[in-house]
């Protein structure tokens, strides 16, 4: 886009403006590069050097002598592969439990009319006041009453109860038009049949969204799982990095670090154009 | 806002198949099944929130008034429980760190974000590689951040004292430095948070009308003040709407205090939501911990309140 921005076009063609702003590209690249990509290479590297060269003064900024060995210790010694298993495990199901029950309550708030609905709506949108965090305590004693305690259930269940995901899901079936659904109803098709051949194809950008939050969430958390996993088998990935990272050797937790992060960063390279588009797109409306 | 909202044409006369009404009885039947369907649909969603929402929510004011441990049953003690947590010196600390948390969250957290947008917004190119870049730590766990800045703290051979030895400035404890700690701590999370804030101004700047920036050039506005009277009053309402999620963000912080310092050095980074989880899982006193957990519902319950206000009057303004 060329649109018009507090520079002019014209400031920006003479000599001097050009110069201001080759610089000014210069050092925004530099503190980028700086701030954002070097803390994430030092971590990658740092994984890599021998134990005594990580704890060096000065630092060498390239590896002196190559030790891959701090990624296979981690991923044996710290048992990263069960740990990564259960996160995976707790992040699909929470993803495939939230599509589901969040689609159908989404499409019957939106398109089916119940009773009480406006009721519900209004109940599942007060909860949008209350911060999440907040709540973990009673949250975990409810968790506990059930005997849900070291289930995956217990990161499932409670995805469910998302309201902005809900919500988001609920206004974007509002736009579909009537016309189309009721051509289907016509037709001979069903309420679930309507809304599996007509409204969840329609759909895809936003249950794009959905996925990605609902993914993206479970893999970041952190309080929650500590609460409720205290059965170390069963810990996801954070957790238990935290657990291990007191009595272990400093380049194998760098390493399990680099590991615990590659599968959200691979996420966000192979879908950043959809992801950006979401952050930005949802400000400006609001 | 500026963005022209999709809308649909008036309605026009629908349409519809005439069909021969049927009879009374039937169409009674019809929508009773058609209401089972509907509440079918909802049955699943709306029992997780029930259990997992609205009723923690309940408990939460329940328990604060009980005596609670998990297997003895609970006893009515007023408002013992508040008093007691009022009186620990840990409450004084945890609150002053948080809101202290906060405020400079908001400092360093919010000023950054927009100049940077700022900058951003005026370059012409790589634009798609600044906005990987930034956004690359929010995809970082946020408990791989915290163990890398840790790691970066450490006194003697971290990261950050090496970069203040080759700039030949004094060093600091960072971390663990009972004065330094707190702000140590909101520099990882406006590291790790700060891509999301600068993406969502980044499109609200590209959403102001160029002929605004023209206008206020030709009346003589400076470059300052064209940033005072146009892009501020323009983004306004993102501005208000960032402050107020961060606000509610930053009161809950948790990861950041628990992995790198632990609640330390003497008690300087012991957060409500730490002191919250203290109370739960070390003195297994579940009424303090819903004590504590009901003040701080509404106090950000306030600023939730007034954020959906915003938002949804935002939305009033774009239909």
């Amino acid at each position: 886009m060329s649109t018009r921005t507090l520079v002019s076009p014209a400031t920006l063609a003479r000599p001097r403006g050009r110069a201001l702003y080759w610089t000014a590209f210069t050092g925004v690249v530099l503190l980028f590069t700086l701030a954002f990509l070097f803390p994430v290479y030092w971590m990658v590297t740092g994984a890599v050097k021998s134990p005594d060269e990580v704890a060096r003064t000065p630092p060498t900024l390239l590896p002196e002598r190559w030790h891959p060995d701090g990624y296979r210790d981690a991923w044996d010694l710290m048992q990263l592969p069960q740990h990564l298993w259960n996160t995976v495990v707790q992040a699909a199901g929470a993803w495939a439990f939230q599509l589901v029950l969040c689609t159908a309550a989404a499409y019957a708030l939106s398109r089916l009319n119940p009773v009480f609905g406006k009721v519900i709506l209004g109940g599942i949108l007060a909860t949008l006041m209350v911060p999440a965090q907040a709540l973990v305590v009673p949250k975990y004693l409810t968790v506990a009453d059930l005997g849900l305690l070291n289930d995956p259930l217990a990161i499932w269940l409670p995805a469910v109860a998302n309201a902005f995901n809900l919500y988001l899901l609920k206004r974007f079936f509002d736009q579909i038009p009537r016309d189309v659904l009721e051509a289907a109803e016509i037709d001979g098709a069903g309420k679930l049949r309507v809304l599996w051949s007509i409204v969840l194809p329609m759909s895809r950008p936003v249950l794009g969204v959905v996925s990605i939050f609902a993914l993206v969430a479970v893999w970041q958390d952190f309080l929650w799982p500590l609460m409720v996993f205290s059965d170390t088998d069963k810990q996801p990935i954070s957790v238990a990095l935290v657990q291990l990272s007191q009595n272990i050797q400093l380049t194998v937790l760098i390493a399990a670090m680099v590991i615990a992060s590659i599968p959200m960063v691979a996420l966000f390279l192979v879908f950043q154009r959809h992801i950006i588009a979401g952050i930005s797109a949802g400000s400006t409306k609001g | 806002m500026t963005r022209t909202a999709h809308r649909r044409p008036v309605e026009t006369i629908p349409v519809r198949p005439v069909k021969a009404p049927p009879p009374a009885g039937d169409r009674r039947r019809r929508r009773l099944t058609d209401q089972l369907r509907a509440h079918a649909f909802l049955l699943g969603g709306l029992l997780c929130f029930a259990v997992f929402s609205w009723y923690p929510a309940l408990r939460a004011i329940v328990i604060a008034f009980q005596k609670y441990t998990p297997g003895s049953s609970p006893e009515w003690v007023g408002t013992d429980n508040f008093s007691r947590v009022w009186h620990d010196p840990e409450f004084t600390a945890a609150w002053r760190n948080t809101l202290t948390f906060t405020a400079l969250a908001l400092l360093i957290g919010f000023a950054i974000p927009f100049v940077l947008a700022l900058l951003l917004n005026e370059l012409r190119h790589a634009k798609a590689f600044f906005r990987v870049v930034v956004y690359l730590p929010v995809m970082i766990p946020p408990v791989v951040s915290a163990l890398l800045w840790k790691w970066f703290y450490d006194p003697g051979t971290g990261l950050a004292n090496e970069a203040l030895r080759f700039l030949h400035l004094p060093t600091s404890n960072w971390s663990n430095g009972a004065d330094t700690a707190l702000i140590s701590l909101v520099i990882v999370a406006t590291w790790a948070n700060m891509g999301g804030t600068v993406l969502i101004y980044l499109a609200a700047l590209q959403s102001i009308p160029g002929e605004l920036y023209e206008a206020a050039e030709l009346d003589g506005a400076s470059l300052l003040q064209r940033i005072r009277h146009v892009t501020v009053p323009q983004t306004r309402f993102v501005i208000l709407m960032l402050m107020l999620l961060q606000i509610i963000a930053t009161m809950q912080v948790f990861t950041e205090p628990f992995v790198i310092t632990g609640g330390g050095p003497e008690n300087a980074t012991v957060t409500v939501l730490y002191l919250i989880y203290k109370y739960a899982f070390l003195y297994n006193d579940f009424g303090g911990a819903c004590a504590l957990s009901v003040m701080l519902l509404v106090l950000l319950g306030a600023f939730s309140a007034g954020y959906l206000r915003l938002t949804r009057s935002g939305e009033e303004d774009a239909a």
